[in-house]
């Protein structure tokens, strides 16, 4: 009875998230078209297609590997809520992460799926309410978020983010963690061109990496 | 109608989309909390769920608030807004704006004033940065039934599969952080400042960690991660006038 009651929950997150998602879709699709329509203004044909062909064939290619990076870890319920608000590896999954640590579920586990979804959903409307409040009040917000002496703390979100994150996985997982810290160490550190603009696209490699190293550790029993 | 990249209807057009996706948020958060009723778990691991993820929120979310602040001098507010509120993220969004101004040969730090300029930036950030939302709806459901299936065969091995995902993430991150090092060697000083500031959060982290262990404070794992996130983000601050 309960696996029925699990598999019909699983089920109807499925069946809402494609409706929000389609709905979402529907609506940011449309958003240009209202607004060519209410200013009467047509794109620049030959921007539009020099802008697409500089954004999207990379975009594309990094938001396809995100959804097969990121769904696994997210959850149904937090994959259809993430990629909808975004900012999925500086926000929504640090998150999910922290609080499923908390809360000692696992995340392939139903109340791990629960306890993703109720952070992300939290994030994600908390995200939403601090820019609606930063929009209305712009003006006063503006000068001290703008702020030089600021600045140093909003770029280095990711450190201060990572460096908790890195304790809490690193110490549970201190066998594992040595062979793919060390391959990132040695790339990041080697290679110029991976900097903060392209550590998005490192984070497959890194997982692709470490899931290998796992399975061979596993299958030797080092784990 | 006149255009401007302010004019109200843009706000109305953009706040209705917002007030769906924040209805999207509330409408999972509701299903969610009743689901773990029915599984079981605790309210107070529910309620420290929800006040830990919105403490945790604040810092990234005024950060992404900076970035909506920094498109707004070329996009107005209502675009950004919309961008950064939903899909988007600053360095995304901000490339691709840059890629459509410089295709037009426009000062990316110039207003927007014609319309048709500002349709142009509009469509390809919407089908430039679009696999996500495309996708999504789409392949969620066999790429998480592909997951239960590793589980369901070996429960252990289901576990470290997990694991090393998160571990993956968090390695490539911490990579990133000492990706300027090597700028030491020829007398760059500021390649240290990330990693100096990931030292204190993890600090941070550890000592939440062992004050919660040691003084029976579980309270305090609880605003761990926050706590390292904005100690660590503070120490920029003298790190940046020490080595920047």
């Amino acid at each position: 009875m309960k696996q029925k009651q699990a598999l019909s929950y699983m089920d109807s997150v499925h069946r809402d998230g494609r409706l929000w998602g389609i709905l979402v879709a529907i609506l940011i699709i449309s958003f240009p078209v209202a607004v060519s329509l209410i200013f009467s203004a047509v794109p620049q044909w030959g921007v539009l297609v020099d802008g697409l062909i500089a954004t999207a064939p990379m975009y594309w290619a990094v938001g396809i590997v995100e959804i097969f990076t990121y769904v696994p870890m997210l959850g149904a319920g937090g994959t259809y809520l993430s990629f909808v608000t975004g900012n999925i590896s500086n926000l929504k999954l640090p998150c999910a992460i922290d609080a499923m640590e908390r809360a000692k579920v696992k995340a392939s586990s139903e109340e791990g799926e629960v306890i993703s979804t109720i952070a992300i959903a939290v994030s994600s409307i908390v995200t939403t309410l601090v820019i609606i409040i930063g929009v209305i009040c712009i003006v006063p917000l503006s000068p001290i978020l703008d702020h030089p002496a600021l600045t140093p703390a909003f770029d280095m979100i990711l450190p201060a983010l990572f460096g908790g994150l890195a304790v809490v996985f690193i110490s549970k997982n201190l066998k594992l963690s040595v062979a793919p810290v060390l391959l990132m160490l040695i790339l990041f550190i080697s290679i110029p061109a991976l900097n903060a603009g392209t550590v998005g696209i490192m984070v497959p490699v890194g997982v692709v990496f470490t899931v290998a190293v796992a399975r061979v550790m596993y299958k030797k029993g080092w784990l | 109608m006149e255009f401007s990249v302010n004019h109200p209807i843009l706000f109305a057009l953009v706040g209705v989309i917002i007030a769906v996706v924040l209805g999207q948020s509330v409408y999972f958060l509701v299903k969610a909390c009743r689901r773990a009723k029915q599984l079981g778990i605790a309210s107070s691991t529910v309620k420290k769920t929800i006040s830990s993820a919105a403490v945790f929120t604040v810092a990234p979310a005024i950060g992404i608030l900076i970035g909506v602040i920094a498109l707004s001098k070329a996009l107005g507010l209502a675009l950004p807004w919309m961008r950064l509120s939903v899909i988007g993220s600053i360095t995304y969004e901000n490339v691709a704006a840059t890629n459509v101004l410089n295709a037009a040969e426009v000062s990316s730090g110039a207003t927007i004033t014609d319309p048709s300029l500002y349709v142009t930036v509009l469509w390809v950030m919407t089908l430039g940065i679009a696999a996500g939302l495309v996708l999504v709806p789409f392949v969620t459901k066999k790429l998480q039934s592909g997951m239960s299936k590793i589980g369901m065969k070996d429960k252990k091995w289901g576990e470290i599969f997990n694991n090393s995902m998160f571990l993956g993430m968090v390695s490539a991150f911490l990579g990133y952080v000492f990706c300027d090092v090597s700028d030491v060697f020829s007398g760059k000083t500021a390649g240290l400042i990330p990693v100096c500031v990931m030292a204190v959060s993890a600090v941070v982290m550890a000592i939440c960690g062992l004050l919660s262990k040691k003084l029976n404070a579980h309270w305090l794992e609880d605003y761990a991660l926050p706590a390292s996130l904005i100690v660590g983000m503070a120490s920029a601050i003298p790190f940046t006038a020490w080595l920047g």
